[in-house]
């Protein structure tokens, strides 16, 4: 029988969860105590609450919400070559399914009769 | 000797049209037909395995002789037709409903799933 | 006496119950709903229950071996027949009831989803049957011994999971992307037959440990390797042959989309077994193991920056499903191309450990996303992320399950996924640097992606007027929830019974050969 609440071996070192668990916890606790010590002027309903855009007025709740398609628009842009190579690929038409599955078995069975004995 | 290796060289040949069927046609109903194609030829494959020139089928009962074809490969071949028929019934079911939806069986205009 | 029964023939009612179960879903199904509600889960928990049973018999006895039609039940060399396994044989050894574990766990939280999730749709008796059908193409997968038994249980998985996949027809879209699914693997199975027909005509047998021993490793050997290995990576779903990984996770209903993870994994496991216990005693190692790194590389950063594009919430995650897939591919490859060597004791076995480790801990996070993703599309109705927006609000417990599952894949302490990737990191580390730093990276834009995910599903202002989902889909998330916080905390639980004996017993194909060909118990 292991002991089952001990450090997990790694092939390098270890990790315990229960540890790491244990840490958070108290973190956890530091900044509650911090925060619980903190101003207390936030009223709801006020305009507080609101969103705050460099000033202007939102138009809408909705209209603060950064919708999924904006998200990483930088990180993509950067990589703008990269997408488009992939986007390219990914036509959706199903012969090209086919055709990639058969492409990678004829250079794998190339592979393999060239050095795959031992 | 060339003869011997006649079904062998049938199956290489048949697999290439059916694979050519699936890569290069554009109508879903014929992609379906070039893996039945493939399907054939992989049961031709099996079945040919089996086989020995002159040999009885191997029903042991009041046999004439021992010397028999392999039934090994002929139960491999049923289960695989039995198999082939549902993936093709399948398929074509399929068809049927992308063809009420969309229109076409084209497959360069059946791909609204894509990137 | 009956417990000793029961262990015995553990490999066969673990295949038959979801068998017969499947088959009488549409005569129970006419009764009534209810009936067939309490049929199914009757069935699963079954089977989940002969599962463990299972797992505890290979754990304490080692690989059981389950003949079919055999008198005894273990006769796997008939004395009559020159020494050559002749029946259908089930192999189980502790990586075969490890992949059987993780499937039914699976498929038993998606059977309690469904009942409320699809409790609306048509076909109900034939969404289940095809459901436990699924499940036996699975567990059969795993649990056989025999080349030829694989192709029919990888073709009875296919049917039903590509049936399953177009059930939502969805205007058709979900049609198709069924379709695209059954061709792929139906052309897959197809190659795969070729190769057990190219096996057969050499060695006059299908049993995988006769042909593993007898293996001479001409040229149709490799021929054959070919076709079986880059098949099974395609069915598992390896990049560049995802296509269908998309398509398929991302118009399959929730629960489906979970068990197709498990239904990839089962390929997965094919893809090892073949390599390790088939070819793996004479082909190279190092081109073998070297095929699945690359594959697995591949799979890691193609898969996860498609999912930072997309935008249709199950697609994202189907793409990271293939990302995670690299994981155990890297881990399990740099095993195999280290077998037989001083390294493997030092790193590679470790390196395996984690690979396997992750299978189950990403059938079990992956399976929990899939399940929270089909919930917000159950409320919300749709699965673009672009019209989501402040579904924490309301559903709760749902955002909760999904937080919960976002830092598991991202490799956050103290979930599952952080104790598998350490092991691979630190593993894959000491093989190749560059590797292991391509993990971690791959991992940070998990994070990031999911983060996307949140940000846009479940915070923001409240657009959508919804309430939180039934309790039988809260049950289904639950349980996979229990399995990541479980093997999260105590890692070491995982690790002793199920993933140390899997990955000694897949790297010692000698001990699955002699087990099968030694003869009797």
């Amino acid at each position: 029988m292991m002991n089952f609440l001990g450090n997990f071996i790694t092939p390098a070192g270890m990790w315990n969860p229960l540890i790491w668990v244990f840490v958070s916890l108290i973190i956890f606790l530091i900044a509650y105590l911090i925060w619980s010590r903190g101003e207390s002027r936030y009223k709801k309903g006020t305009e507080q609450t609101l969103p705050f855009l460099s000033g202007y007025a939102p138009e809408s709740a909705e209209g603060t919400h950064v919708r999924a398609g904006n998200i990483y628009w930088g990180f993509v842009t950067a990589l703008k070559g990269y997408y488009k190579v992939l986007r390219k690929i990914h036509t959706g038409n199903v012969n090209d399914y086919v055709g990639w599955y058969v492409g990678i078995l004829a250079i794998m069975l190339l592979i393999y009769l060239l050095w795959g004995g031992a | 000797m060339m003869l011997l290796n006649l079904p062998y060289i049938t199956v290489a040949i048949l697999i290439a049209m059916g694979i050519y069927a699936m890569v290069y046609k554009r109508n879903l109903i014929k992609i379906v037909i070039g893996l039945s194609i493939v399907e054939s030829a992989v049961n031709l494959f099996l079945v040919s395995l089996g086989y020995r020139r002159g040999g009885i089928a191997p029903i042991y009962t009041s046999a004439p002789s021992t010397y028999m074809v392999l039934p090994t490969p002929q139960a491999l071949t049923l289960t695989s037709i039995v198999i082939g028929v549902a993936t093709t019934a399948m398929l074509l079911s399929f068809c049927m409903v992308i063809y009420r939806n969309y229109g076409t069986l084209d497959s360069r205009k059946i791909r609204r799933l894509r990137e | 006496m009956i417990w000793d029964t029961l262990m015995a023939h553990s490999p066969a009612l673990v295949i038959i119950i979801p068998l017969l179960a499947a088959f009488g879903t549409p005569l129970i199904g006419r009764a009534g709903k209810k009936y067939m509600y309490t049929w199914i889960l009757c069935a699963l928990a079954l089977t989940e229950l002969m599962t463990i049973v299972m797992l505890y018999h290979v754990f304490t006895n080692g690989t059981a071996i389950y003949v079919m039609g055999a008198n005894p039940y273990n006769l796997a060399i008939p004395p009559d027949s020159h020494g050559i396994p002749v029946r259908i044989i089930l192999t189980v050894d502790a990586f075969s009831s490890f992949m059987a574990f993780t499937a039914s766990t699976v498929a038993l939280a998606g059977g309690i989803y469904s009942i409320a999730c699809e409790h609306e749709q048509t076909g109900q008796e034939k969404y289940y049957a095809l459901l436990l059908l699924m499940l036996v193409g699975m567990l059969g997968m795993v649990l056989t011994g025999d080349l030829f038994n694989f192709f029919v249980f990888l073709e009875i998985n296919s049917l039903a999971s590509a049936a399953l996949v177009a059930y939502h027809v969805d205007k058709g879209v979900a049609t198709e992307a069924g379709f695209k699914y059954a061709i792929i693997s139906a052309i897959g199975a197809l190659m795969f037959l070729f190769a057990i027909g190219i096996l057969y005509g050499e060695y006059d047998a299908l049993n995988m440990a006769m042909i593993g021993s007898r293996m001479q490793f001409t040229n149709l050997d490799k021929i054959a390797m070919a076709l079986i290995t880059v098949t099974m990576a395609m069915k598992a779903g390896a990049i560049p042959m995802h296509y269908w990984v998309p398509d398929g996770y991302g118009k399959a209903p929730g629960a489906i989309s979970a068990m197709l993870v498990t239904a990839s994994q089962a390929s997965l496991y094919g893809l090892f077994r073949m390599s390790f216990t088939v070819f793996g005693i004479s082909a190279n190692h190092v081109t073998l193991g070297w095929f699945i790194i690359i594959l697995g590389v591949l799979s890691m950063f193609v898969g996860v920056t498609m999912a930072l594009i997309q935008h249709d919430i199950k697609r994202l995650m189907a793409y990271h499903a293939i990302s995670q897939t690299g994981y155990m591919l890297l881990g399990v490859g740099v095993g195999l191309a280290t077998l037989g060597t001083a390294a493997f004791n030092q790193y590679g076995l470790a390196a395996m450990e984690g690979g396997i480790f992750h299978i189950i801990n990403h059938a079990m996070y992956k399976g929990l996303l899939f399940l929270t993703a089909g919930a917000i599309i159950y409320r919300v109705g749709t699965s673009d992320l672009n019209k989501m927006g402040g579904l924490g609000h309301t559903m709760k417990y749902t955002s909760i399950f999904f937080i919960i599952g976002a830092l598991s894949i991202a490799g956050i302490p103290p979930f599952n996924g952080f104790a598998s990737k350490l092991m691979i990191y630190e593993s894959v580390y000491q093989f190749q640097p560059v590797l292991s730093i391509i993990a971690m990276i791959v991992s940070i834009l998990t994070l990031a992606s999911f983060v996307k995910v949140f940000h846009s599903a479940f915070m923001g202002p409240k657009i959508h007027n919804v309430k939180e989902v039934p309790r039988s889909m809260l049950i289904g998330m639950a349980i996979l929830t229990f399995f990541i916080i479980l093997f999260g905390l105590f890692p070491n639980i995982a690790l002793h019974y199920l993933v140390k004996p899997a990955a000694e017993a897949l790297a010692s194909p000698m001990g699955y050969l002699s087990r099968v060909l030694g003869g009797g118990p």
